[in-house]
């Protein structure tokens, strides 16, 4: 089902029907923060409100945790995972920083002066 | 006869809308990004089209992961945004073109594009952002919008050339429409981004300019482009940089570029913007 050619892509997460089968119940979840009696109720209990879900132990760990890594990697689909960080106020720009271990300012600096640059990260194989 | 008179492509980044919304254009952050956009916001408004038919993609907004169209066509009168987590940007409710929009989806559906029929559909930023790069803040929109939205949030996304081939066919549509109508096709989305993983930030300035050049000059290579290889060099959210082809597919074999506009960055992403001129 995956194209093996986006597994040579690193650092890079691929939005498949493998991942949506993983992912399934978690992605409702976040989806179901899209209004905001539900909002209002999630920051209210974390857990009561994540109990409701049919989502693995790890997967509802990695939201009271905000681990954006590894809510992509138990099939998070990223703009579904970004309603987490809506709720907390938190800017798209600091959760993109979590993922490569820089802080948010770091991560700012670097766009600033031109983002990160691809060379040397197009290709695990050294295709590229 | 309904024409199609120009073409734009234009990056939808979240936070440019926020920027705006939140009186923040003379930042520096933000300005150099408005002021990109003088020449397009004056041409408009001297060349005003009727209808524009705005080719985005919508961010888990309208659409949650149990249904997932490959391309859905905006058939409704109106278009309220959407309430994307933080309440709905508060912009006016986007007026559709029911008559039109229902055309494109018979003419397409029976040139073999099997798109999904939207009677009721919320727009998000993907949508609103490039009305508000070109239109500002207006009480109503000035023009009428019929929104296509294209997945490439969920893998299987369309290919390049089925996008470009779907924006052909919408222009037979629109040819074949008896109203005298000015129409543009906005394409949006873009240019190299990616927001997750370790290569989150990446910025392909290199790739991008050549994807300019290449969308009027030669669009062959851009249809032909593998996803692994738009994903490899633009980033896992460049991939929305297919979106750009179906406007230019239905501008015609020949285009003329009138406007350029490339700033990096607007929060994580690069901002490209292009307004192209079809040529007979």
């Amino acid at each position: 089902m995956t194209p093996q050619a986006f597994q040579d892509i690193p650092g890079t997460y691929v939005f498949t029907g493998e991942r949506a089968i993983e992912g399934r119940q978690l992605n409702r979840f976040c989806m179901s923060l899209m209004s905001a009696p539900n909002r209002a109720r999630f920051r209210a209990d974390e857990r009561a409100y994540l109990d409701e879900w049919t989502m693995t132990e790890a997967q509802k760990q990695a939201v009271v945790n905000r681990d954006f890594r590894a809510l992509l990697e138990q099939g998070g689909n990223i703009f579904f995972v970004l309603k987490i960080a809506a709720v907390d106020g938190r800017p798209t720009q600091s959760v993109a920083a979590s993922f490569a271990g820089q802080s948010t300012e770091e991560y700012a600096a670097m766009m600033r002066s031109g983002g990160r640059n691809p060379a040397g990260l197009k290709s695990i194989s050294g295709r590229f | 006869m309904a024409r199609i008179s120009a073409g734009i492509g234009s990056s939808h980044v979240p936070a440019i809308g926020a920027a705006l919304d939140g009186g923040r254009t003379a930042h520096p952050d933000w300005a150099p990004i408005f002021s990109g956009y003088e020449w397009t916001r004056k041409w408009v408004a001297e060349h005003p089209p009727d209808v524009v038919i705005l080719v985005y993609n919508d961010h888990a907004s309208a659409f949650s992961l149990d249904v997932v169209p490959t391309f859905a066509l905006g058939c409704a009168d109106s278009f309220a945004p959407a309430d994307e987590g933080w309440g709905p940007r508060r912009v006016p409710v986007v007026p559709g073109h029911s008559r039109l929009a229902w055309h494109i989806a018979t003419s397409v559906v029976l040139d073999e594009f099997d798109l999904t029929i939207m009677n009721e559909m919320k727009v998000d930023h993907g949508l609103t952002v490039p009305l508000s790069l070109v239109f500002g803040q207006p009480a109503e929109w000035p023009v009428k919008v019929i929104p296509l939205a294209v997945n490439v949030i969920q893998y299987p996304t369309p290919t390049a050339n089925r996008c470009f081939r779907l924006g052909e066919a919408i222009a037979r549509a629109v040819r074949s429409f008896p109203e005298d109508l000015d129409v543009q096709v906005w394409g949006t989305g873009g240019m190299s981004h990616q927001l997750a993983g370790e290569r989150a930030g990446l910025i392909n300035r290199e790739w991008d300019t050549r994807f300019l050049d290449q969308l009027t000059a030669d669009p062959e290579a851009l249809r032909t482009m593998s996803h692994e290889e738009y994903i490899r060099e633009a980033g896992s959210e460049g991939m929305e940089l297919i979106m750009w082809l179906t406007m230019r597919g239905a501008l015609g074999p020949k285009a003329r570029e009138l406007r350029r506009f490339y700033h990096v960055p607007a929060s994580n992403t690069a901002v490209g913007h292009l307004v192209l001129s079809p040529e007979a």
